[in-house]
């Protein structure tokens, strides 16, 4: 890098000596600044993923308590008696008040008995996992701790964070119905975005004249690509909801507000990857007597679709992990079951990492890292992806 | 690419056509959502009913929502932290929400604490905003002042030469929002020295309407969603004073005591017959009309007045609400069963 300029046979005096020092001591500094800077980007991003990583892992697992359940008459009226007096307040109630329904769908277990691994409560979970604050009461922790020696009560993986959706309960609570939720919307928003995306840059970019009005136009979409992304939450709800008749928290509302927010990066990214395709292309087909569209559509698009994807990937992306518009269409709620239709109230992976920070019992403190973790790892997958496509498909000129 | 635009279009349509049965809505403050949101997982998990939909929107949001019409893309409910407001109702009824059942579920307390070690002390609200607040009128009394003051004396001679130090709760917590309202908002509202600010020009001095700035010099800290931590520093410091939600200062009555509010010590007693001026009801509205339509309404407003949540021993008892006497909780049922309409006379009472 500091590759020092030959000196001229002439100057070899100590002044032009101490120029070239002074000289190389700043390009060494620059390097320096360089280094510090990211340094200090990198030491950000470590404490983060330490902090997030050592918070959020103790959540993958989850504290089982292994006890002989009965399931007589009585149970179907009052769920408590399912189990031992002396473990009830160690068991977690999420699956407690499952039982009456679980029996009315299998008359024939009324009568049995068996042995079972349970899901405890939240308390005895954080006593496991050593956690201060875990509230669990004094005599209780004597049990637990008798439990523990004697095997009957243990850490297991948490398939339920990845089963269930949200819940008041912590041990209950998991990211399944907000997970789809996001994939139903990123669908819409897809589907809406690209299609309307990529058509207004091929306008723009391909038969557009380039005058006033078109240029006021692409002031504009640069611009909306960096405005705040909550007034395309309250556009959305003007639009959407109160006009259209869309159902609030539906994941058509989210997906339309987000589609919005989305445009602009796809309009500019496609026009970028347009522009790429050099002109010889496009004149060698108007040469063999292609129409416009035959151009666009046969020769100009395909060279540009890499492109095109990674802008829409990107944008994607950042529409994912986007939770201030879908704040204004309703989509941050408590609606734990997973959507079955797109009007159907949704919530997302987002908007679920918020709600469960905000919930004042600590056992939500290790569920909101691992719902971060979770994010983390679908939004670097997807830019993952982008840099394959952009990859496997770049050309050169 | 083209072929999975198509499959996933289908796929979507024909989600679209299956649409499912009306999902209960509930919107409404942020105070009653986790005893909302509690009931609604208990009636979702229980029985054979969607879980509701409960969005935290704020007592205000909830009520504009709630009466923007009758129509099934309204609410069902809607929780509030304090009651329907008369220009709420009239609002309701002319967007043809006629037939409203309002029912109160519990109240909402805070309590000012100390070491149980420290001196028993009384403050009215008035001192405590003048301890807490950002800005506080001057000697004279014509004009505001950043709060110069570091004792309870200096505040009130007859309070004692006692350091003022405030562990409270951070901005992002209910417990603050039911603090600045009961404790800033409440007092300043009245007090000339605030307001004509805000009247001689409404939009640069906004928030002396209902001033709720908390002093950041140092002297109110905010202290985390971790209760136990301010336990802890009320512990070391006799001096200092602690504000929690109700619930936490019975959990810890060992170490820590409460100090009393003009005259009136924090206890289920003195909050159920309002002598204890620190706390709130908590109220939710049924939209009558939906009944028919959505179901599973009356069973979670059912659920929701229970013994077993809202009782004294109730689910929601444990995480925070303040129960009703019993003989209102009877009451209120009696009001659920009946489906007893509000009227305008409701609000003429007072």
């Amino acid at each position: 890098m500091s590759d020092p300029l030959k000196p001229s046979s002439m100057d070899t005096s100590l002044k032009a000596d101490n120029r070239k020092r002074r000289r190389a001591r700043a390009d060494s500094r620059f390097k320096w600044y360089g280094i510090i800077a990211l340094g200090l980007a990198m030491a950000f991003l470590t404490f983060f993923f330490i902090d997030i990583i050592g918070k959020g892992l103790p959540a993958f697992q989850q504290a089982e308590i292994l006890v002989h359940v009965e399931y007589s008459e009585a149970v179907k009226s009052n769920y408590n008696k399912a189990v031992p007096k002396k473990y009830r307040k160690l068991i977690s109630r999420a699956w407690l008040r499952s039982i009456p329904m679980m029996l009315e769908g299998h008359p024939d277990m009324i009568g049995t008995s068996e042995n079972l691994w349970v899901l405890a409560d939240y308390r005895v979970d954080q006593f496991l996992k050593g956690h201060e604050g875990h509230r669990l009461k004094k005599k209780y922790q004597q049990l637990v701790a008798q439990l523990e020696t004697d095997g009957k009560v243990h850490l297991a993986f948490n398939t339920g964070f990845f089963s269930s959706g949200d819940s008041k309960l912590p041990e209950n609570a998991g990211i399944l119905a907000s997970a789809i939720g996001s994939v139903l919307v990123l669908l819409l928003t897809m589907l809406f975005a690209v299609p309307v995306g990529v058509m207004t840059a091929i306008y723009l970019e391909e038969f557009a004249p380039d005058n006033h009005f078109t240029r006021l136009i692409e002031v504009n979409i640069n611009n909306l690509a960096a405005i705040p992304s909550i007034l395309y939450g309250l556009l959305g709800l003007a639009i959407f909801i109160n006009f259209m008749g869309v159902p609030r928290s539906s994941a058509l509302a989210g997906g339309l507000t987000l589609a919005l927010m989305t445009l602009p990066i796809i309009i500019i990214a496609t026009r970028a990857a347009l522009r790429a395709v050099p002109d010889s292309i496009r004149e060698a087909a108007y040469g063999l007597g292609a129409s416009s569209l035959q151009t666009v559509w046969h020769h100009v698009l395909p060279l540009a679709i890499p492109g095109i994807l990674t802008g829409s990937i990107i944008g994607l992306a950042q529409a994912m992990g986007e939770t201030a518009p879908l704040l204004i269409v309703g989509m941050m709620a408590y609606i734990p079951d997973a959507p079955h239709s797109i009007l159907e109230a949704t919530t997302v992976l987002p908007a679920q990492v918020y709600t469960w920070s905000a919930e004042s019992i600590r056992a939500f403190e290790e569920r909101t890292a691992a719902g971060i973790m979770v994010l983390l790892a679908v939004l670097l997958s997807l830019n993952a992806v982008a840099v394959k496509l952009r990859n496997r498909s770049q050309q050169t000129w | 690419m083209k072929k999975i635009i198509i499959t996933a279009a289908s796929l979507l349509m024909a989600a679209t056509a299956a649409q499912a049965a009306e999902q209960i809505q509930i919107v409404g403050s942020s105070t009653v959502y986790p005893f909302s949101s509690y009931v609604a997982e208990e009636l979702g998990a229980t029985t054979k009913f969607k879980t509701p939909v409960v969005e935290s929107t704020g007592s205000g949001g909830g009520m504009k929502l709630f009466c923007a019409g009758a129509g099934m893309d309204t609410p069902d409910f809607t929780n509030a932290s304090r009651r329907m407001k008369a220009k709420e109702f009239k609002k309701c009824q002319e967007n043809g929400v006629k037939e409203i059942t309002e029912i109160v579920v519990g109240y909402d307390g805070i309590a000012i604490a100390q070491s149980k070690s420290a001196a028993p002390l009384n403050l009215t609200r008035k001192e405590l905003m003048l301890a807490v607040a950002a800005e506080v009128p001057n000697k004279a009394g014509d004009g505001l002042v950043a709060n110069p003051y570091h004792y309870w004396n200096e505040i009130n001679a007859k309070l004692p030469h006692r350091k003022i130090t405030i562990y409270g709760p951070p901005s992002s917590s209910g417990t603050r929002d039911a603090f600045e309202d009961m404790i800033l908002k409440h007092i300043t509202k009245h007090m000339s020295v605030y307001t004509s600010l805000y009247k001689a020009d409404h939009k640069k001095n906004k928030k002396y309407k209902k001033f709720h700035e908390i002093r950041q010099d140092g002297v109110y800290v905010p202290s985390g969603e971790n209760d136990n931590l301010i336990v802890q520093k009320l512990g070391k410091d006799a001096a200092a004073l602690g504000i929690f939600g109700y619930s936490y200062l019975e959990e810890n009555s060992d170490s820590i005591a409460a100090a009393t509010v003009e005259g009136v010590a924090p206890a289920p007693e003195t909050v159920q017959n309002g002598s204890y001026k620190l706390s709130r009801s908590l109220y939710f509205y049924i939209k009558k009309s939906h009944i028919s339509k959505v179901p599973g309404m009356m069973e979670y407003a059912r659920l929701f007045t229970s013994e077993q949540m809202i009782g004294d021993d109730g689910a929601c008892a444990e995480i925070g609400l303040i129960p009703l006497p019993e003989s209102m909780r009877d009451h209120y049922r009696s009001q659920l069963t009946k489906l007893t309409n509000l009227t305008a006379d409701d609000f003429k009472k007072k």
